[in-house]
This record gives structure tokens, C-alpha cells and sequence, in this order.
């Protein structure tokens, strides 16, 4: 007899019900809940004393109920794979609980970008009690009162160690994914908030060494250098020297050798948050045709306009304003908001629950349009398939947070290398079969498939 | 060219994208009635455990097949009249071809036990089986797996992702008892172990027992015990579907017979995947092969045939792949689940239990590789290919055994490992580790 039913009329799978939370885990969950209230206290209480308490409550409650809540859910566990109702859970598949978390996001980037300047006495608008509460902690890093990106900033280092607290009981199991996510820590917390912190307490320029042109488009413009250089003097020429070096030599040369994941997974702030912070929503990325080709159509235009706004920006500096005038300034102006703020910040991390964690790095980013042209054309940086090993089973699309559909070609045991692959390496962690792996090679037959399974001529993205 | 294949599954579609790109102007029509598209069978399991959503594990987007001109007919084929060269559906529609090629894949298969046809008792094969078992398992507190193959630790790996309690009986005194070498089968039962999920060996399902209701409520084990389950899940292999093969003079035995060129016994009509019977299998191998690899690779050898070169179908230097929990395993060329004569075997494992590697090789001088298991490790098969093809001697083998390392970049290597503890068992081989992993090596 046969076990197997013939075809059902609908093959729709219900959602099933989840299982209960532990206990445990509840405790830890409501931590943070109450840990989130304290903020609202901190930002609302007229009272600085009580508001400071607040503060320093909140992120004690929300650090200590997110490490132990990932401790609870994946440390507990044997070390693996660990993606159980992923699709089911209502937070990470674009339920109800994704849809509010996008709506207090976006919010929260509308009130830092647009509604928190401070006025003449010093008020951040609605963010003014965070931004307060904060002071003795800028005092003590920078030698001056806080401010609106003070906060942020704190706020996002803080995200990145708490979530990679949560990544690094995640992924136990792969020491690619460990040493990785020690990384994109490290380089957010000395090079992205403590060093630029220090640095402003020796009333130095505020600088990033781990941020360049065209990402932070501004260190190559003629406005940042003046003020480097002035403001500086030999740090800031080292600093102007950096910011050139690293965005014109550097970058070719590393990705070269690694590809683009030296900087995109490993050192980047942007990629940091992704990583840590974004990883529960990952495979929300669209992993459709038309995606890619929005993607195409977004991302290289975004780098000519940076472009463009650089070399006007320069001429206009060199001839004084002589030809462009207003119009150089309008263009800047105009860059900045739509792709500076609205794009990398609003849409980039306040639809991390909808459109998963690297909208902006795969529709926007102009640094990551530049380093994927050099992946694609000048690396020795590939993913293997190996051999004929692919089942298909799509895991690694699953988990590619680019939107890269990367079974199309593991099932045709091609190499994967694509202008996007920021090199999580988060595909080859979820595959079951063993088959994909990030390498670094000869350039010759770098696009080589594999003699073991013959790749159809069909194409895929076109 | 008309060209009708029935099923949609690997070897289907792999014969369909084959044909298009050696006949762009082929007609091609595939039939299925398990569903609208091609999925990937190997990863229902994913789809219950809520790793992933029914449209993430179709290989393809939809719009492939529009673009590509292959007709997909969403129906049950009922009747095959191979004189008149067409093939009725479901609903009367009667489709001619030029050429048939029959994938119609596996069922489950079942031995007559009492109690089979009660209520929450099925095995796992496709679609409607996942969606029974969604419906089934819900809210049950214990359900119970015959059979110690790779789908039933999946199924036992998918209750234990709801927090369903699973016992497996394993009729072998271990895990996958013909395949598996008793070491490696020792780590397969640590996940086992670590997952809390019992196993019981040398046992077998004697019966299973229904309430009133019809609903399974328990099963008897050969051993005499009674275990108290809410399911059961049958995994105890599958065999050909000859459903429609056999509304027609197709011959068939417990396959549909074919020979080398995947040919059945009638002109124009082509078998080949899980349903095809070879007559003469090469030496060494199956006559019915159950994989998705070789249900890829015979969907591409026939359609060289369909398109005028006769190509026999040659299977290679062996190899698949697994994974039992969080234990990867991979195995290329011959690795006996037991001793054989003739052959030496070298077998290492890590302290920790989550790593294990055998290598085999003839005792005779030559000492040709024959064959790898890989637990916890990943091995390149092109290396492990050139390797077993070659005959290369095992000596060359261990001192570049870097060369076959597939692990991500920053895992412990364990290759300096590996050649002490060979060098110590196999002296009269003694050989120094040259090749640490990296592509400079290849």
C-alpha cells in the first residue's frame, strides 16, 4: 500500500502553535520590557536625578535580559544550526510584533534626525531627558556635555555588543562566525565610540578611522579637509592622509586579497549592526529577480551621484564658487538628506523587521557599490561549491541577508561571486551538506564550475 | 520535439533544463500531480521545523518556467497508452508526445504491520505527507520512528524542533546498521543522545495499537514493550512509484526495468530517478537508486538520449551526504559498513565525539584510496574524486590530506592529528604531513 496521499487540494501549511517560553526566558524577556519603560522614564521625568537613575537602569535591565535571554534560548543548546520557527515566530517573519518594532524604529530615527536639534538653551526636543541623562558619561569619554548623536551612538555600540553577545552564543558552533563577530564589536566600540570619544576630550576633531569616502562621503570633500587640517594640525593632516589612503588605496588592495567582506562584515558600523543586531531578521532580504534588479538600478546610480557631488564639490572649492555656486551646496544638501539620512538611517535600520538587515548596504550604499564592482571584477575572493554535493534545499538563500539567491548557484555548482556577498559566510554555516565555502584564490578559473554536476545554460538574472 | 515527462521532482527537471539546452526548440511538458512547482524534496524537514517557508524551497522562481517554454500541468496521470504515444490525465485531457520519460519517483513503503492504517500513522515523502504530519503533531506529546535511516533521524530531529518527544526503533543493533561503520554510527547516536531523543536498537515495530476513535494511541515493540505515542512515522525506505507504468506494457519488476541508456522495454518511453530498475547495474552498484544525486544525474543522462546521443548512464565515483542533527557527514567512493577483505581501513576521531574520518584503502601494494567518511568535517570532493579515480596511494593520500580540507576558514585543522595517529596504526606507511588546507595547494 502507499503511505504517500495523492494530491491534496491544499497544500497550505497552518501555522502551527508555537511552544510555551520558558519561564526563564519570560523573566529575562520582561526584563528588557521594563528595561525599555526605565527609557521612557529616563526621557519624560523633569527631575535630572531620577531621569539619570532611570537611565542607567534601563540599560542594565536591557543588557542583562537580552545576554541572559540569549544564553537561555542558544546557549543552553548543543552548538549548531539553531533556526527553529524562524518563519513561524511573529517577530521574525513580518508578524504583528515585526511591524511595531519597524514602527518604533523608523520613529526613533525621525526624532533623531529632524526633531531633536538642539535650541539656544540646549533642549534636544523630545529626546532632550536621554540626551541629559547622558552628560556625565560624555563628560567623563569627551570632556563635554552630550548630545543627539551622543545618544545615538551610544545607543547603537550598545545594540552591536548586546546582539553579538547574542551572535556569539548563536553561532557557537563556527569559528568564522565567532572571530567575525568579535570583530564588527571591536572595531564599533574603539574605533566607532571610544577613540572618536577620546579623541574629543583631547579637543581633537572627532574622527572615524573606520569610516571612508564614499560611505562618509564628507571625508573627502574640501569642507572636512579644510577643518581637519585647521582644526588638527598634524593629527588632522594624518587624518585627511588616512581617510585618502584608505578609501583610494587600501580598499582595492584588501578587497583584492579578501574580497569585500575585510570591511562590509568585519570592520563596518553599518555591517556591525546588521550582523549583530539585524541577524534575527536576515532572511527577510528578498531574494527575488526583481529585487536584483532594483538593487542594480539603485546602487551604482547612488554611487555616480556621490561621485558627481565630490568632483562638483571640489571644483566649486577650487573655483570659488565661481561657475556652481548655490548649485553645488543644493546637490550636497539634497544627497545628504535623501541618502545620507532618509535612506542609510530611516529605511537602512527602521525596516531591519520588514526587508531584513541590509537594505541599505545592498540598495544604498555607495561604498558597498564600489567595494562589489571590485569583488566582481579584481578579487581573488569566490565561494566554492563544492562539487555536486547541493541538494537545493535553499538554506543558503535563506540566510543570505544581500538577497543573493545562492542556491542558483550551488545547484549548478558554479562559484558564487557576486558584486553584493558581503562574506557573512552565513550560507556556508547554514548549509547542511557542507557545500559552500569563502575562499580566497587564483584569480585564473576563478567563475570554473564544477566537472561533477553540468550546469544548465539557463539563465538567472538578467 | 514533443517531449512529456511525468514528475517534476530532480530528475525531471534536471532531463527538462538538460533537453532545453541541448534542443532550444524541444517542447517540453511536464506532469505532476504532488504540485504546481519543483521543490526540493531533501528539504521538507525545514519546512516543519519553521526554518523556512514552502516558496523558499522551490529551486526556482516562478517566472523560470514561463521564460524557459516548459508547460507545467499541475494533474494526475492516469493512463499511459504507449501505441497511440499519449498519456491521459485525471480529468480526460489526453497529452501526445514524440518521447515519454517516466521520474514518477518513490512512494513510502510499508511491511503489513497490525495497526498501519490508523489515524496519525504515515511516512514522510512529499507534500501532503508534511501537511499531514503538521496536522497530526500537533499539540502531541510523544510520537514514534521506525526506522534507522536518514529520514527517520529527520523526523525524529523535526519532533524534537516542537518540543515533541521521540523514540526511534532501529531494527539494526546501530544507527544505519548497512551503511554506516559502527564507530561513525557511535557519534550519530551522541546527537541522538544530546537531543534527548530516545533510541532503541534491535528493535522492531511488532504493532501499532488505535483507541476507540481510530487514532493511534501506542505501539508494541518486537521487544514485547508498549510505547505510548500520539504518531508514528514509518521510515522505512521507499519504493518505485508504478502507478502509471503500470497501466501500460511498460515491464516492470519492482522498478520500471531500463537498461543502461535508461530505455524501457517499450520504444520512445524512458525511465530514470527513484522509479527506474536498471537490469544489469554496474558491479558494485544498486539497481535502484533512491537519491537525489543520482535522480539528477540519470535526468541528465536521458536527456542526452532523448536528444539522439545514446548515453549510458555511468554513475561515478560514489558519494552523498547527510546530516544526522547538528552532524554533518559526507562520504565519497566505497566505505563497506563492515570490514572487508582486501581492504585496510583507517579510522580517526576527535576527543570531542563531533568529529570523525575514515579512510579506506586496498591492502594489496598500489594501497589505493578507496573511499572517505567525513563526520563533523568537510572534505572537497573534486580532491576526494581525482583521488579514488586515480588510485592514488594512501601514503600520498595522508601527506596531503590538507588538500581535501573543505572546512570554513579559522576551524582547527586536525590534519597533523590524523597522520601521527595513521603513522601509528599503519608504521609500514609512515608518512609527514606536506599539504595544510588552502587553495595554493590544489
Amino acid at each position: 500500500m502507499s503511505f504517500s496521499s495523492a494530491a491534496a487540494p491544499s497544500l497550505a501549511l497552518a501555522q502551527p502553535p508555537l511552544a510555551d517560553i520558558s519561564p526563564a526566558e519570560k523573566a529575562t524577556l520582561a526584563a528588557v520590557g521594563l528595561g525599555l519603560l526605565a527609557l521612557l522614564v529616563a526621557a519624560f521625568d523633569a527631575d535630572a536625578w531620577r531621569a539619570r537613575l532611570s537611565l542607567y537602569a534601563a540599560l542594565a535591565l536591557i543588557s542583562g535580559g537580552t545576554l541572559a535571554w540569549s544564553w537561555l534560548k542558544f546557549g543552553r543548546r548543543p552548538a549548531g544550526v539553531q533556526q527553529n520557527n524562524l518563519w513561524w515566530r511573529s517577530s521574525t517573519s513580518r508578524g504583528a510584533v515585526a511591524w511595531v518594532t519597524a514602527v518604533v524604529l523608523t520613529g526613533f530615527y525621525v526624532l533623531l534626525y529632524w526633531y531633536s536639534s538642539p535650541d539656544e538653551q540646549g533642549n534636544f526636543g523630545l529626546l532632550n531627558g536621554l540626551v541629559h541623562a547622558l552628560d556625565p558619561f560624555s563628560q567623563a569619554l569627551r570632556a563635554r556635555p552630550a548630545d543627539q548623536w551622543f545618544l545615538y551612538g551610544t545607543f547603537y555600540t550598545l545594540a552591536i555588543l548586546l546582539m553579538g553577545g547574542r551572535a556569539l552564543w548563536k553561532y557557537r558552533h563556527s569559528r568564522y562566525q565567532l572571530i567575525r563577530t568579535f570583530s564588527v564589536m571591536f572595531f564599533q566600540l574603539g574605533f566607532a565610540f571610544l577613540l572618536p570619544g577620546i579623541l574629543q576630550f583631547f579637543q581633537q576633531p572627532e574622527f572615524y578611522f573606520t569610516y571612508f569616502w564614499p560611505l562618509k562621503y564628507d571625508y573627502l570633500l574640501p569642507g572636512t579637509v579644510d577643518y581637519l587640517v585647521q582644526n588638527g594640525q598634524a593629527l588632522g593632516v594624518f587624518m585627511v592622509f588616512w581617510g585618502a589612503v584608505m578609501s583610494l588605496l587600501a580598499t582595492p588592495v584588501l578587497t583584492y586579497f579578501y574580497g569585500k567582506r575585510w570591511y562590509c562584515s568585519w570592520v563596518c558600523g553599518c555591517g556591525g549592526l546588521a550582523e549583530t543586531a539585524g541577524d534575527p531578521y536576515r532572511q527577510l532580504s528578498d531574494k527575488s529577480r526583481a529585487a536584483w534588479r532594483w538593487e542594480v538600478r539603485l546602487i551604482y546610480p547612488i554611487l555616480g551621484l556621490i561621485i558627481l557631488v565630490t568632483v562638483v564639490m571640489w571644483l566649486n572649492y577650487v573655483l570659488q564658487g565661481a561657475i556652481l555656486g548655490s548649485l553645488a551646496d543644493g546637490l550636497y544638501r539634497f544627497y545628504g538628506f535623501v541618502i545620507g539620512a532618509v535612506f542609510s538611517g530611516v529605511v537602512g535600520v527602521g525596516f531591519y523587521p520588514l526587508m531584513g538587515s541590509r537594505v541599505w548596504c545592498r540598495f544604498g550604499c555607495p561604498m558597498a557599490a564600489y567595494l562589489g564592482l571590485l569583488q566582481k571584477h579584481f578579487s581573488r575572493f569566490r565561494i566554492t561549491t563544492n562539487g555536486g554535493q547541493c541538494i537545493s534545499c535553499g538554506n543558503c538563500s535563506n540566510v543570505c541577508e544581500m538577497g543573493i539567491d545562492v542556491k542558483q548557484y550551488a545547484q549548478r555548482g558554479e562559484p558564487i561571486i557576486r558584486a553584493s556577498c558581503v562574506g557573512c559566510g552565513l550560507c556556508s554555516t547554514a548549509c547542511p551538506r557542507g557545500v559552500l565555502n569563502l575562499e580566497n584564490g587564483p584569480r585564473e578559473g576563478r567563475y570554473q564550475a564544477s566537472s561533477l554536476i553540468h550546469a544548465d545554460s539557463l539563465r538567472i538574472l538578467s | 520535439m514533443r517531449l512529456l515527462i511525468i514528475g517534476n521532482g530532480i530528475t525531471g527537471v534536471t532531463a527538462a533544463l538538460t533537453v532545453r539546452r541541448l534542443r532550444p526548440e524541444a517542447q517540453i511538458t511536464l506532469v505532476s500531480e504532488e504540485s504546481e512547482h519543483h521543490y526540493s524534496r531533501t528539504a521538507l524537514m525545514y519546512v516543519y521545523m519553521g526554518h523556512m517557508r514552502y516558496q523558499n524551497i522551490k529551486p526556482y522562481e516562478d517566472w523560470f518556467w514561463r521564460e524557459n517554454r516548459l508547460t507545467l500541468v499541475h494533474a494526475t496521470a492516469t493512463h499511459l497508452d504507449a501505441a497511440r504515444q499519449h498519456v491521459t490525465l485525471h480529468d480526460g485531457q489526453q497529452l501526445g508526445y514524440d518521447k515519454l520519460l517516466l521520474a514518477t519517483g518513490s512512494v513510502s513503503r510499508a511491511a503489513d504491520w497490525p495497526g498501519q492504517h490508523l489515524r496519525g500513522v504515515q511516512g514522510l515523502y512529499g507534500l501532503p505527507d508534511l501537511a499531514r504530519m503538521e496536522q497530526s503533531t500537533r499539540g502531541i506529546e510523544h510520537g514514534v520512528v521506525v526506522g534507522g535511516g536518514l529520514i527517520g533521524v529527520e523526523l525524529a530531529e523535526m519532533l524534537h524542533s516542537r518540543g515533541i518527544g521521540a523514540t526511534v526503533l532501529v531494527r539494526d543493533a546501530h544507527y544505519w546498521g548497512s551503511v554506516l561503520p559502527p564507530a561513525e554510527a557511535r557519534l550519530v547516536d551522541q546527537q541522538f543522545e544530546e537531543n534527548h531523543v530516545a533510541v532503541r536498537y534491535q528493535t522492531e515495530l511488532a504493532e501499532i495499537l488505535g483507541d476507540a476513535a481510530g487514532q493511534v494511541r501506542a505501539v508494541r515493540t518486537t521487544a514485547g514493550d508498549e510505547i505510548a505515542c500520539q504518531w508514528v512515522g514509518l521510515a522505512t525506505g521507499v519504493t518505485p512509484n508504478l502507478t502509471l507504468a503500470n497501466t501500460s506494457a511498460v515491464e516492470t519488476d519492482r522498478g520500471i526495468l531500463v537498461d543502461e541508456l535508461l530505455q524501457t522495454s517499450v520504444p520512445l518511453v524512458y525511465a530514470a530517478g527513484d522509479c527506474a530498475q536498471h537490469r544489469q547495474p554496474a558491479h558494485g552498484e544498486v539497481p535502484i537508486e533512491q537519491l537525489w544525486y543520482t535522480g539528477r544525474m540519470q535526468g541528465e543522462t536521458v536527456a542526452h538520449t532523448i536528444c539522439g546521443t545514446p548515453t549510458p548512464y555511468r554513475r561515478g565515483v560514489w558519494f552523498n551526504s547527510a546530516k544526522f542533527f547538528n552532524l554533518e557527514y559526507q562520504t565519497y567512493g566505497r566505505v563497506p559498513a563492515r570490514p572487508e577483505a582486501g581492504i585496510d581501513t583507517f579510522y580517526w576521531e576527535h576527543a570531542s565525539g563531533r568529529q570523525g574520518l575514515r579512510i579506506n584503502f586496498r591492502s594489496a601494494p598500489g594501497f589505493a584510496v578507496t573511499g572517505f567518511n567525513a563526520l563533523g568535517l568537510r572534505l572537497r570532493q573534486a580532491v576526494c574524486e581525482t583521488w579514488i579515480t586515480a588510485q592514488t596511494p594512501i601514503q600520498e593520500v595522508m601527506s596531503h590530506l590538507g588538500a581535501a580540507n573543505f572546512d570554513p576558514e579559522f576551524y582547527r585543522q586536525h590534519e597533523a592529528d590524523m597522520v601521527a595517529q595513521f603513522n601509528r596504526q599503519f608504521p609500514q606507511h609512515a608518512t609527514v604531513l606536506r599539504h595544510r588546507k588552502g587553495l595554493f595547494f590544489r
